[in-house]
């Protein structure tokens, strides 16, 4: 069959000019805002229910936690034991708990034990993650095997049994902090790596190689150029682990070797509800719920900000 | 400023009469076939996908047909539509797309709206396809032959040990050599010509009636496209299979097609013999795009700014005087990598080896070769970011081993690159303005207002508006990255600029304007280019000096001109022959 046989319905033909030209199509966006990443992921975050439900119940532990004076009057550690087990009745929503304490003051009270130590483990894990994480991806080599190492031992160690162990041994003297340094201490290690693939992945760019070339230093481009293009997946991450380690400090004080007894926390107030759970289930019911709804905001609202930034789902 | 249409000068018109004279030797035959059926017609074809603003047409009111044993070519930029054709046809539109009007006919049946069970009859048996990627396109995890025997197989074609053999040939059909050994083989052990060898075995496994290959050899180095082009043709003639090439590449199409569909934004805006619609383009698409191709006809691209020329004659005219006004000079380079061989035993690997060239001032240099040829890791030796076991690069005739890190550090002022990628070369966390300005913050130049005013002016100057600056490298076309690139490489006033494959990641009209963009900006600024590609045809329009690079060796150097009217070396002939479309003359514009 020859090449320059011509069939039928295959003669040379061309279309009438296009409306449009190819200048209209390759011109730079001005009608709209800036489309940085965060800027994209709040236009995005802002259109879902979700986001909304999950930022109203954070807001409202974090008030609860802040301000507790806004929501009662009455004084957890005020108790009465003329009121043990007492039905709820004017002034007191919840009731009292066996030892005559307003449940409901107990409740918004126990807040601030539970959010401050979700926030501040969450802060030092991702602090001693972060760096770990980006020395070991960004350095490679050595440094990268003994890091990578040290991970691996922390992550064989069951975090509960390990938390369990080494509160055991601040029996006396256990504070706010101990738990916070327990819960970090075996939560940074998730961080660190996902910290560290995700600046591996980003140090072989080509906007750091030419940062490289303009001369810019080595931790200059760490922090200007690879960790903030890191950064999407541990926020993410960061968000869910915040639920979690508050339910680590419940699991804790339920075993009663978390937060001293001196503080309120809803993992002791469950605790103490285990005993007269038949006669008085709301003993039970208040803390358990406030705690489970903090903890499902958190991880509603990482679960949102995962589809937010997730450059896979955007385009 | 930029001067894109001022691309027509590019092509010589003293082409124009070898055009003609061509046009009259190719006689064209009326073929007298009115018993002649077409083997697929596609009618009015619209094609449309859902997205979350509405439908956005892909494909709008697409005709054209293909006969028997021919071979057609869909030529178009990245988002003209052509895979989404393509795509149609073998009823795998992706996610959201749907065929919404017009008729896609195959031997006389309508396919348009197959059922699932339909398209799978169709699909292997009827009609092939070889997809684009051959990198992704292959499973890793099993056998290539599994992978020829699984297309038989789904098609009730062979079974068992009678599927195994068919595989086999089928292999050796397809070009592969120690076919048996090589279908137990993994795709990991393949070559990227050789995977593509492979899924044209089985694309072609059934024998189909059409084959539809998109960009089957874009990936690959163009030495290997044309041995695979070459086979393929064969191929294909043997079994009368008729051929649909989805290409970007005008050169490759008109060489490989008898009949060309162009299509721009959806639109089938050209149609007709091949060589008629090179050499006589009527839409002002194609005529654009004809402008655009570089081929081996085309000639230096001359500055569009001739004010600008004149402005710099003084210091030209300074340069111009003596001869040997080198910028940089590098002797001897070699670099040697530690590899780990076969069998995990130490290896060394040169991928430089005693490369030495110079680049005078306000010209361009240009490193050729193919994937591995060691030319990228040259660019990395030059700029710093990677130290040559020996050897030495001679700044300005400072040997640059000598200078101090803050020596170094200034002198990174004076040499920028360009990379090849234009999605991956820019910070997506940083405005445009912030890209931009960072040479400049990190050198530590000008206040505030000094470095905004400067961000400015170099917008200007790769023709883009201000308005840019508060954009996010998200939101521009590939093009328009590069451009924000090429002006973060030009912030510091540099010398010389390093540009890596920068416009080969480009479609044709884009690559046309960067080059032109380019070439004004060295004419008016006196840079000095070392330009490092694979593509000879673009050297051809923008180098003056050229060496050619293979396995870290130089081959040849020389003058552009010199190199392509009278190649030394069998290799560098090869690469000139093997540039598509290379010999076919283009229309050169009125």
């Amino acid at each position: 069959m020859s090449k320059d046989t011509i069939y039928p319905g295959q003669e040379h033909s061309f279309s009438d000019i296009d409306e449009t030209g190819l200048g209209a199509v390759d011109a730079v966006p001005d009608d709209r805002p800036p489309a940085s990443l965060f800027g994209e992921a709040w236009r995005q975050l802002r259109r879902r229910p979700i986001f909304w439900i999950s930022a109203a119940l954070i807001l409202l532990s974090l008030l609860m936690a802040l301000f507790p004076q806004l929501f009662t009057s009455a004084d957890p550690r005020y108790c009465v034991l003329k009121h043990s087990l007492e039905a709820p009745g004017p002034g007191h929503p919840f009731g009292f708990d066996k030892q005559g304490c307003d449940i409901y003051a107990r409740t918004i009270y126990g807040a601030r034990a539970s959010v401050s130590v979700g926030v501040l483990s969450m802060l030092l894990s991702v602090t001693i993650g972060v760096i770990m994480g980006s020395i070991a991806g960004y350095r490679g080599g050595w440094a990268d095997s003994l890091l990578s190492r040290v991970t691996d031992i922390f992550f064989a160690i069951p975090f509960v049994l390990a938390a369990i162990v080494i509160m055991q041994i601040f029996k006396e003297s256990r504070t706010i902090w101990t738990v916070v340094i327990v819960i970090s201490l075996f939560g940074w290690p998730q961080i660190a790596r996902i910290c560290r693939s995700a600046v591996i992945e980003a140090k072989q760019e080509e906007y750091v190689t030419a940062a490289r070339a303009l001369g810019s230093g080595g931790w200059a481009n760490m922090l200007r150029h690879i960790l903030p293009n890191a950064a999407a997946p541990i926020i993410v991450y960061a968000t869910v682990a915040l639920g979690s380690y508050i339910v680590t400090e419940a699991t804790l004080s339920f075993l009663g070797i978390g937060l001293p007894p001196t503080i309120v926390s809803w993992g002791a107030d469950i605790a103490s509800a285990r005993s007269v759970l038949r006669q008085a289930p709301q003993v039970l019911f208040f803390p358990a719920g406030a705690l489970a709804m903090t903890v499902l905001g958190f991880i509603m609202m990482g679960d949102v900000v995962r589809d937010a930034l997730d450059p896979k789902a955007r385009k | 400023m930029l001067q894109a249409e001022t691309s027509s000068q590019a092509v010589g018109a003293q082409e124009a009469a070898e055009v003609q004279e061509q046009a009259q030797d190719h006689v064209q035959e009326q073929a007298n076939g009115a018993d002649l059926k077409p083997l697929l017609e596609v009618k009015d074809l619209e094609v449309a996908f859902q997205s979350s603003t509405g439908t956005v047409p892909a494909v709008r009111k697409a005709n054209f047909s293909i006969y028997p044993g021919q071979t057609i070519a869909i030529v178009g930029e990245s988002g003209s539509g052509k895979s989404t054709v393509a795509a149609a046809v073998i009823g795998l539109l992706p996610g959201t797309g749907k065929v919404t009007g017009g008729q896609i006919l195959f031997d006389g049946k309508d396919i348009t709206h197959c059922t699932r069970k339909e398209y799978e009859d169709l699909r292997g048996s009827k009609i092939g396809l070889v997809p684009q990627d051959p990198m992704s396109n292959l499973n890793p995890v099993w056998s290539i032959g599994f992978q020829v025997r699984e297309a038989l197989v789904a098609n009730n074609i062979a079974k068992g040990s009678e599927a195994h053999k068919l595989a086999i040939q089928m292999l050796e059909h397809a070009g592969l050599p120690d076919a048996e050994r090589r279908s137990k083989q993994y795709p990991h052990e393949f070559s990227g010509g050789m995977r593509q060898r492979a899924l044209i075995g089985i694309g072609l496994a059934c024998h189909p009636k059409l084959l539809i290959a998109d960009e089957p050899t874009s990936a690959l180095d163009v030495t290997v496209q044309k041995r695979i082009l070459d086979h393929l043709e064969n191929l294909t003639s043997e079994l009368g299979t008729a051929v649909m090439f989805i290409t970007h590449d005008l050169g490759l199409a008109a060489e490989r097609a008898s009949y060309l569909v162009v299509m721009h934004r959806g639109r089938v805006v050209e149609s007709g013999p091949s060589l008629e619609i090179l050499q006589n383009p009527r839409h002002p698409y194609t005529k654009r795009l004809v402008q655009a191709a570089p081929s081996l006809s085309s000639q230096r691209l001359s500055a569009g700014v001739e004010a600008a020329q004149s402005a710099h004659e003084v210091s030209d005219s300074s340069s111009e005087q003596s001869d040997s006004d080198e910028v940089l000079r590098a002797e001897n380079l070699v670099k040697v990598f530690d590899i780990r061989g076969a069998k995990g035993e130490k290896q060394e690997l040169r991928a430089v080896d005693d490369v030495s060239f110079s680049i005078r001032r306000g010209t361009t240099l240009a490193i050729v070769g193919e994937s591995g040829s060691g030319k990228s890791t040259v660019a990395n030796i030059l700029l710093g970011l990677l130290k040559a076991t020996s050897g030495e690069v001679y700044y300005e005739g400072v040997p640059s081993s000598t200078l101090s890190a803050a020596d170094m550090f200034k002198l990174r002022r004076k040499m920028q690159p360009v990379f090849q990628n234009p999605y991956g070369s820019l910070d997506p966390m940083m405005s445009i303005y912030r890209c931009i300005e960072e040479p400049l913050r990190i050198h530590k130049i000008g206040t505030r207002e000094e470095r905004e005013k400067r961000v400015a002016e170099l917008l200007d100057l790769v023709s883009l508006p201000r308005s840019a600056m508060r954009r996010y490298p998200g939101e521009l076309s590939g093009g328009q990255r590069q451009r924000v690139a090429i002006a973060r490489a030009l912030a510091l006033n540099p010398e010389i600029v390093v540009l890596d494959e920068a416009v080969s990641a480009l479609d044709v009209l884009v690559q046309a304007q960067i080059l032109q963009l380019l070439t004004d900006l060295q004419a008016e600024l006196n840079l000095s280019y070392l330009f490092i590609t694979h593509d000879l045809a673009v050297v051809r329009q923008s180098a003056d000096e050229v060496i050619v690079m293979r396995d870290g060796k130089m081959v040849e150097s020389g003058s552009c001109e010199d190199l392509f009217a009278n190649p030394q070396e069998d290799y560098t002939r090869d690469l000139i022959a093997a540039i598509p479309g290379g010999s076919i003359p283009l229309w050169s514009g009125n």
